[in-house]
C-alpha cells in the first residue's frame, strides 16, 4: 500500500432494516427492497426475485427517496377558507374533515347519487374506487384512462380480449422482429428496457415508428419518423402489401378469428352488415366440404374466407374477411398512397412489409410442446410467427386512436402472431371474451337516491341497448361516457368533467370529489378554462358553479388550491396497497401476478392512507357493504382489512395468492387473515406460473382455458374469437340509420355512421381536419423523460436537477427556414391559444412535428418549489394549447376534441404554427399564472446534505 | 504531487454498452442514492427546490445527436471516472488525498485530507469530478467501494450500485487487468474503445459502440423473393381471392 492509503470501512451494512414493497415512481410497479437506517430511508433496490423488474430499478425509482423526503407534501387536512384558487386554507382535524365530507356525500346520496362525480387519476386502487362508486350509486366514476390510453385498451379487448402494456408483451425471448409504435419513454418502464438489452444483444431487428428519435427509439435499428396520427395509414398500407404478396396465415384467420363468420350484405335493411346468424343465434359460415351454412363456431368445419354465399332468405352475405381483403387491396391503401399521408416512403413500407412476412413465414419457430385446443384435438408442437409489436399513447392519443388501434392487431391476426411462440403474448388474466361480457351500469331508471348502482360504472357496451342514454339520447353521465358521444368510452372521459360540470351539460354536480389527479394543470386540456371552470360562480345563487370539490393528494400539486377539503394522503412508501387483479395486475405472459405494497416507514405527519380514508366513508356513509348487518364498519383495520376480506364473487378477491383458510389456495378460497403476512414473506407479491402447455394460444387453449375459469378470470372455458370484423359497431350505426329503439340524436348520425365501421380504417384527426392546415403547418406532441412521470417529477431535489425546464423540439431543417435559431424563444400558436418557449434543435424529429417533455413547467410556487424555479419561468406546458371541445357542429353541438368511439382525450392531434418571438421576449415562457403558496408554509431547505446523517451513525 | 502505484494487481472498471443505454438516468440516481449515504456521504445538493439546482452527482449521463440530417442518431453517454491508470487528477494532488489503489486501481479521494482546491478537476479531461459546495472537497466515482468488497451484502450484489440497476443491461463491472474476465472478453468481441485514448491517461473503463444497425437493404438481401401479384389476369383482388381460395382448399 503507497502511503497515505486511509483505511476504508468496506463491509458497512447497508441499513439496520429491509423491507420489501412495490415502487409507485410511476405505473410499472416493480419490486422494491427498501433500507432504512435509524428509521429513515436509506436506500432502495430492485428486488432480484420481482417477476417485473427482477431486480433492476429506473431512473425514478432510485429517486424514490426524494419523493418521499420531499417539501411538497401536505401535513395535515385542509379546508379552504379564502376564496377558491387563492390557496388560503385552515388545518383542520381528521373528525372534523371526515365528518365534512361525509355531510356532503351523505346529502348528496339521498338527492340523486348522479349528483357526485368521482374521478381518481393515475389510481392504482380502481378496484376499490370503483366499488365505492357502485355502492354509493353513482355512474359518475372513472380513473385517467380517458386521457390515457382507452383507445388502446378498449380496442384490444374488443378485437382480441388483450391489448398492449399490462395485457400482453411481445415474446421477448424468442421474438425475431419487433415494432414498437408511438411509445412514450414511460409505458412501460423497465420490462420495455430490459426486453430491449436483451433484443439488441440476440440481434433481433427493432423498427421504431414514432415522430421523435429519442429513448427507446434511439437504439432501434430503424427508426421511422412518422408523421403523428397517421400510423393507421402505414399499418394499412403494410396490410396491403402482405395481402398483395400473400403472406398471411389463412388458417390462424380460420382457427382463431371471425374471419370465415358470414356478413349479410343488404344495403338499406335493418340487418345489413351483422352477422348472419342460425336459428340457434350462432354466425354462420359457409362450410366448403359440405357446400352448406354452418354454424361457424364448429371446429370441424372448412369454412371458405372468400366469396358471396346465399342466406336461406335468399340473401346474400360474405365472409368478414372478403370485406377487410376487399378494403385493403384497394388502391386506398396502396403504399404509394401512403407518403403523402405518413411521410413514409412507399419503397420503405413495401420492405417493411417484406421483413415482416420474411420473420413471420421464413423464421417460423416450432416448440416440442404438446397442447389440446378447446375443442379438445391435440398438436405435438407448438408452432409460432416470431413478430412482435408494442404500443402506447403514440397511436391511442388521436382521435382516430381507436381504429388505429384495432389495425394494428388486425395486422397481428394476418401475421399469425397473437399468442404463439414468438409472437405478442397474453398475460393472464387476458385474454378475455371480445368484448368482456360486463356492461356499463347506471342505465336510464335505475340510479336512486339512497340506492347502489345496479353494475360497476365501468363497462363494454355491446350495441345501443347498452348506453347510458335518456329517451332523447342525452348523456346520462356527466362525462358523457356510453353516450353518443362517446359510446364505447371504458375508461371514462376524466377530461370533460371539470367542463361538463362547470357548463352545467349534460347537468351540474353538487360534489367534484377527486384523487392524485392535477386537474388544474397538466392533467386536463385548455387550462386557462379549466381554472375559469373551477372558479366561476352561479350568478343567482352565488355558489360555486361545482360548488364542492374534495380532493385528495400527497402533494401541494397546482389542484389542491381549488379544493374546498383536502384529505392529505400518505407517500408510497407509508401505506398498503393492493395490486390486485381485480384492476390493473403486473402478470407476464408466463402467468398472472398480483402484488401489496406494505407501510415502510410511519408517516411523521396527520395524513392518512387515502384508500383507509375511502373506506372509512363508505362506512360512515353505511353504504352497503362498507357495514355488516348492525351497521358497524366491515373493515375496520382500514385497506389492509378489506385487501383481506373483502370478496367480489364468494372466494374471489383482491389478491388471488395464498387463499383459502390455509393459504394454500391459488385464485378462489376463502379469505386468509394471514394473507397479507404471507405476501410479505413472499416479497410482497405473488406470482403464478402456469404449465407450459398453458402458456400459448390462451384464447383457444384447452387446459389454459379451463384452468382460468377455475380461479374466475373467466365465465366459460370457450374459445375467446379474435375480432377482425367488429359487429358491434355496426349496431350503432345501424342506430344511426334509423334502426332499433334507441336512436342517436339527429346531430350525432352522420359521425357514428362514418367512424363506426366494423372494418378498421384510418382517417385524418379531427383537429388537423377542421381546422386550415396552412395556418396551423405543425403537429405537436409531448412525452415524459424517462426519469420523470406525470407531474411527481418536478419536486423530487435529484430528478428536476436532470431536468427543470423543457425545450420546444423542432427539426433544424425547419427551424431555418422559419429563422429560429437554437435556443431562440417562440411562439407557438393554436385554433384556441399561444404559448412562449425556446426551442432546442435537432434532427431526429419528424420535419413537420415538434414535441417537448411533459409536466416540467410548473405553476409558481406548486409543489412548494421556489416561485423563481425554472419549471416556472421557462417551462412551459403544451395543454394551454389544446382544445377540450371540438368547434361547434351544424346545430350547435361541441363534441369534445376526443375519439368519437371512446372518447380518448386526442390530445396528439393538437395543431400549431411556430413564430419567433422579439427579442425582448425572450427570457420567460408565458402564460403564467398567479403564484400558489404552500398551506403550511415555504419550507424549503437551501442546502440539502442528505445522507450526512447515515455516515455518522456509521462512524 | 502524489505518487501512482507502479502497479495494480487488479485493474477494476466498467464497461459501458452505448447501443443499449437509452437514457433512463437509472445509473445516474442510483448512483447518487447510494452515495449520498456511502463512502461519499452526502452528496450535497445547491438550491435543491430553487432557481438553480445543482449539486455533486458521480455519475450524469448526456444525450445528444450525432451525424447530420437522417443519419443523425441519438446517443445516450454515461459520464463517470475512468479510473485511469496513469491518472493525471492524482499526480497534480498536493496533499495525496487523491490516490489509485494498489490493490485494485480504484481512484479515490481521502475527504479528510482533501483540501478543495481543485486541481484534480482541471487535470481530469473527462470532467468526472465533482466539488461538493457544502463539504468544501472534492468526490467522485468510488466504483462502490463500500458495496463491492461488502461483506453485509449477498455475493451478486457486490457490483456497482450503477450496474446493479441498470434496466437495459448496458453496464458491465469487473477486472479489466484479467484478458479472462467476462468484461475483456466483452470489449474484445464488441471492439471496446477509450475515451481521448490521446492524453495518454490509459483509462480502465472501456466504452462499446453501437453495434451496426439492421438497416432494411441487409435484412432484405437475406430473404427469400417474396411472391409478387405475378401475373396480371383480373384485379389485385381477384387474384388474391384466388390465392386464398386454393390454400384453404388443400
Amino acid at each position: 500500500m503507497p502511503i497515505g492509503e486511509p483505511k476504508i470501512a468496506l463491509s458497512q451494512p447497508i441499513g439496520d432494516t429491509v423491507k420489501t414493497t412495490t415502487c409507485y415512481m410511476c405505473a410499472c410497479r416493480c419490486g422494491i427492497k427498501v433500507y432504512l437506517k435509524n428509521g429513515k430511508v436509506r436506500y432502495i433496490e430492485g428486488n432480484r426475485d420481482h417477476p417485473v423488474n427482477k431486480g433492476v430499478l429506473c431512473g425514478k425509482g432510485s429517486a424514490g427517496i426524494m419523493q418521499h423526503y420531499s417539501p411538497a407534501r401536505l401535513r395535515a387536512p385542509l379546508k379552504r377558507v379564502g376564496p377558491r384558487g387563492s390557496g388560503e386554507f385552515q388545518e383542520i382535524s381528521w373528525d372534523e374533515a371526515m365528518e365534512l365530507a361525509t355531510r356532503w356525500l351523505a346529502e348528496v346520496r339521498e338527492k340523486d347519487p348522479s349528483r357526485l362525480a368521482f374521478f381518481t387519476g393515475r389510481d392504482q386502487s380502481q378496484a376499490l374506487t370503483g366499488w365505492f362508486a357502485q355502492q354509493y350509486g353513482t355512474p359518475n366514476f372513472a380513473a385517467h384512462g380517458g386521457f390515457c390510453s382507452v383507445n388502446m385498451a378498449a380496442a384490444g379487448l374488443y378485437t382480441i380480449g388483450g391489448s398492449f402494456w399490462e395485457f400482453g408483451e411481445p415474446d421477448w425471448e424468442r421474438t425475431k422482429y419487433f415494432m414498437l409504435f408511438g411509445v412514450a419513454e414511460d409505458h412501460a418502464s423497465n420490462p420495455i428496457k430490459m426486453a430491449l438489452g436483451k433484443l439488441k444483444a440476440r440481434g433481433v431487428k427493432f423498427v421504431a415508428i414514432n415522430p421523435v428519435q429519442t429513448g427507446y427509439n434511439a437504439i432501434a435499428d430503424e427508426w421511422i419518423g412518422i408523421k403523428p396520427g397517421t400510423d393507421g395509414m402505414l399499418v394499412g398500407a403494410l396490410i396491403h402489401e402482405l395481402l398483395r404478396t400473400q403472406k398471411i396465415d389463412l388458417e390462424y384467420l380460420v382457427r382463431y378469428t371471425n374471419a370465415p363468420w358470414l356478413v349479410i350484405r343488404d344495403p338499406g335493411a335493418a340487418d345489413d352488415g351483422l352477422f348472419a346468424r342460425g336459428e340457434n343465434g350462432k354466425p354462420l359460415a359457409f362450410d366448403k366440404r359440405s357446400g352448406v351454412l354452418v354454424d361457424a363456431t364448429l371446429s370441424d368445419i372448412a369454412p371458405a374466407l372468400v366469396g358471396e354465399f346465399k342466406l336461406p332468405d335468399g340473401r346474400t352475405a360474405v365472409p368478414s374477411f372478403t370485406l377487410l381483403a376487399e378494403r385493403f387491396l384497394s388502391a386506398e391503401y396502396s403504399p404509394e398512397k401512403a407518403p403523402a399521408i405518413t411521410g413514409v416512403p412507399a419503397e420503405t413500407i413495401r420492405r417493411l412489409a417484406r421483413e415482416l412476412a420474411h420473420a413471420a413465414f421464413e423464421q417460423q419457430i416450432t416448440l416440442d410442446i404438446p397442447w389440446t385446443d378447446w375443442a379438445g384435438r391435440r398438436h405435438e408442437k407448438m408452432v409460432g410467427r416470431p413478430v412482435s409489436m408494442h404500443a402506447m399513447r403514440g397511436i391511442s392519443a388521436h382521435s382516430n386512436g381507436f381504429q388505429t388501434c384495432r389495425l394494428l392487431h388486425v395486422l397481428q391476426m394476418l401475421l399469425g402472431s397473437i399468442d404463439c411462440p414468438g409472437g405478442f403474448r397474453f398475460k393472464p388474466p387476458f385474454p378475455r371474451p371480445t368484448p368482456p361480457p360486463n356492461r356499463p351500469g347506471g342505465k336510464l331508471g335505475t340510479v336512486a337516491p339512497g340506492k347502489p348502482l345496479n353494475a360497476p360504472p365501468l363497462g363494454f357496451p355491446q350495441g345501443p341497448e347498452d348506453l347510458l342514454v335518456d329517451e332523447q339520447g342525452r348523456a346520462l353521465r356527466i362525462d358523457k361516457a356510453y353516450s353518443w358521444d362517446a359510446p364505447v368510452a371504458a375508461h371514462g372521459l376524466m377530461h370533460m368533467v371539470i367542463t361538463n360540470a362547470a357548463n352545467g351539460d349534460p347537468y351540474p354536480v353538487d360534489v367534484l370529489f377527486m384523487y392524485m389527479a392535477n386537474m388544474s394543470w397538466n392533467s386536463s386540456m385548455n387550462i386557462p378554462a379549466v381554472l375559469r371552470y373551477l372558479t366561476e360562480k352561479d350568478e343567482t345563487t352565488g355558489e360555486y358553479r361545482i360548488p364542492k370539490i374534495i380532493y385528495s393528494d400527497a402533494y401541494f400539486s397546482e389542484m389542491v388550491p381549488y379544493a374546498d377539503l383536502i384529505l392529505p394522503d400518505t407517500t408510497y412508501l407509508e401505506r398498503w396497497d393492493c395490486i390486485s387483479l381485480l384492476d390493473r395486475p403486473i402478470s407476464d405472459a408466463d402467468g398472472p401476478a398480483d402484488a401489496i405494497r406494505q407501510p415502510v416507514v410511519e408517516p411523521d405527519r396527520d395524513v392518512r392512507p387515502f384508500q383507509t380514508v375511502l373506506i372509512e366513508l363508505g362506512a360512515r356513509l353505511k353504504l352497503p357493504g362498507f357495514v355488516d348487518e348492525n351497521g358497524a364498519p366491515k373493515f375496520p383495520g382500514g385497506y389492509p382489512d378489506y385487501i383481506i376480506y373483502h370478496e367480489r364473487a364468494p372466494g374471489i378477491g383482491s389478491l388471488a395468492g395464498f387463499r383459502g383458510e390455509d393459504g394454500k389456495s391459488y385464485g378462489k378460497g376463502a379469505p386468509n387473515p394471514k394473507q397479507l403476512e404471507q405476501y410479505i414473506a413472499n416479497g410482497c407479491f405473488y406470482h403464478h406460473q402456469l404449465a407450459p402447455e398453458q402458456q400459448f394460444y390462451k384464447h383457444a387453449n384447452k387446459a389454459y382455458l379451463e384452468w382460468a375459469k377455475e380461479v374466475g378470470f373467466i365465465g366459460a372455458a370457450e374459445p375467446i374469437i379474435f375480432q377482425l370484423y367488429l359487429e358491434p359497431l355496426q349496431k350503432f350505426r345501424l342506430a344511426a340509420r334509423g334502426y332499433g329503439p334507441v336512436q342517436p340524436p339527429d346531430s350525432h348520425r352522420r359521425r357514428i355512421e362514418a367512424f363506426f365501421d366494423p372494418i378498421p380504417f384510418w382517417y385524418a384527426p379531427f383537429e388537423g381536419a377542421v381546422l386550415d392546415e396552412a395556418e396551423y403547418p405543425m403537429h405537436a406532441i409531448t412525452q415524459r423523460p424517462m426519469h420523470m412521470y406525470h407531474s411527481w417529477g418536478s419536486q423530487n431535489a435529484w430528478l428536476r436537477q436532470i431536468t427543470a425546464q423543457n425545450r420546444l423540439f423542432m427539426h433544424r431543417e425547419r427551424a431555418r427556414a422559419l429563422g429560429i435559431a437554437d435556443d431562440d424563444w417562440v411562439w407557438v400558436t393554436s385554433a384556441i391559444g399561444r404559448v412562449k418557449c425556446q426551442v432546442k434543435l435537432m434532427d431526429g424529429v419528424n420535419p413537420d412535428t415538434v414535441w417537448t417533455w411533459n409536466a416540467i413547467g410548473k405553476r409558481a410556487g406548486a409543489w412548494n418549489l421556489a416561485p423563481d424555479a425554472p419549471e416556472a419561468t421557462r417551462g412551459f406546458l403544451l395543454n394551454h394549447l389544446i382544445s377540450e371541445l371540438l368547434p361547434e357542429r351544424e346545430g350547435g353541438y361541441h363534441f369534445s376534441n376526443s375519439d368519437p368511439i371512446t372518447g380518448q382525450a386526442a390530445w396528439y392531434d393538437l395543431r400549431v404554427r411556430i413564430e419567433k418571438a422579439k427579442p425582448e421576449e425572450a427570457g420567460e415562457s408565458w402564460p403564467r399564472f398567479e403564484r400558489l403558496v404552500h398551506p403550511a408554509g415555504e419550507t424549503r431547505v437551501a442546502v440539502s446534505t442528505f445522507g450526512r446523517e447515515f455516515r455518522e451513525a456509521a462512524e | 504531487m502524489t505518487a501512482l502505484p507502479e502497479t495494480t494487481a487488479k485493474k477494476l472498471g466498467l464497461v459501458i454498452d452505448l447501443d443499449t443505454c437509452v437514457g433512463c438516468q437509472a445509473c445516474a440516481t442510483s448512483c447518487k442514492e447510494w452515495n449520498t449515504g456511502g463512502y461519499s456521504a452526502p452528496l450535497t445538493d445547491q438550491d435543491p427546490y430553487g432557481a438553480d439546482p445543482h449539486g455533486a452527482w458521480l455519475n450524469r449521463v448526456h444525450s445528444y445527436e450525432v451525424g447530420d440530417g437522417t443519419s443523425s442518431r441519438t446517443v445516450h453517454f454515461p459520464r463517470s471516472c475512468l479510473h485511469c491508470e496513469t491518472p493525471a487528477c492524482v499526480t497534480v494532488c498536493p496533499t495525496g488525498a487523491s490516490y489509485k489503489r494498489a490493490e485494485d486501481g480504484i481512484v479515490l479521494v481521502n475527504p479528510d485530507t482533501c483540501i478543495g482546491c481543485k486541481l484534480c478537476s482541471w487535470a481530469c479531461p473527462y470532467g468526472a469530478r465533482e466539488y461538493d459546495y457544502a463539504d468544501g472537497v472534492m468526490k467522485k466515482c468510488t466504483l462502490c467501494v463500500d458495496r463491492i468488497y461488502n461483506e453485509t451484502l449477498a455475493p451478486e450484489d457486490r457490483i456497482p450500485a450503477c450496474v446493479r440497476a441498470c434496466p437495459t443491461g448496458a453496464r458491465h463491472f469487473g477486472d479489466l487487468g484479467d484478458p479472462t474476465s467476462a468484461v475483456s472478453r466483452l470489449v474484445a468481441e464488441r471492439g471496446g474503445f477509450d475515451l481521448l485514448p490521446e492524453t495518454g491517461f490509459k483509462p480502465v473503463n472501456k466504452y462499446l459502440p453501437p453495434r451496426p444497425r439492421r438497416t432494411g437493404a441487409e435484412a432484405s438481401a437475406q430473404m427469400s423473393g417474396a411472391k409478387a401479384d405475378a401475373g396480371d389476369n383480373g384485379s389485385l383482388a381477384s387474384r388474391f381471392f384466388a390465392w386464398a381460395d386454393k390454400v384453404l382448399s388443400r
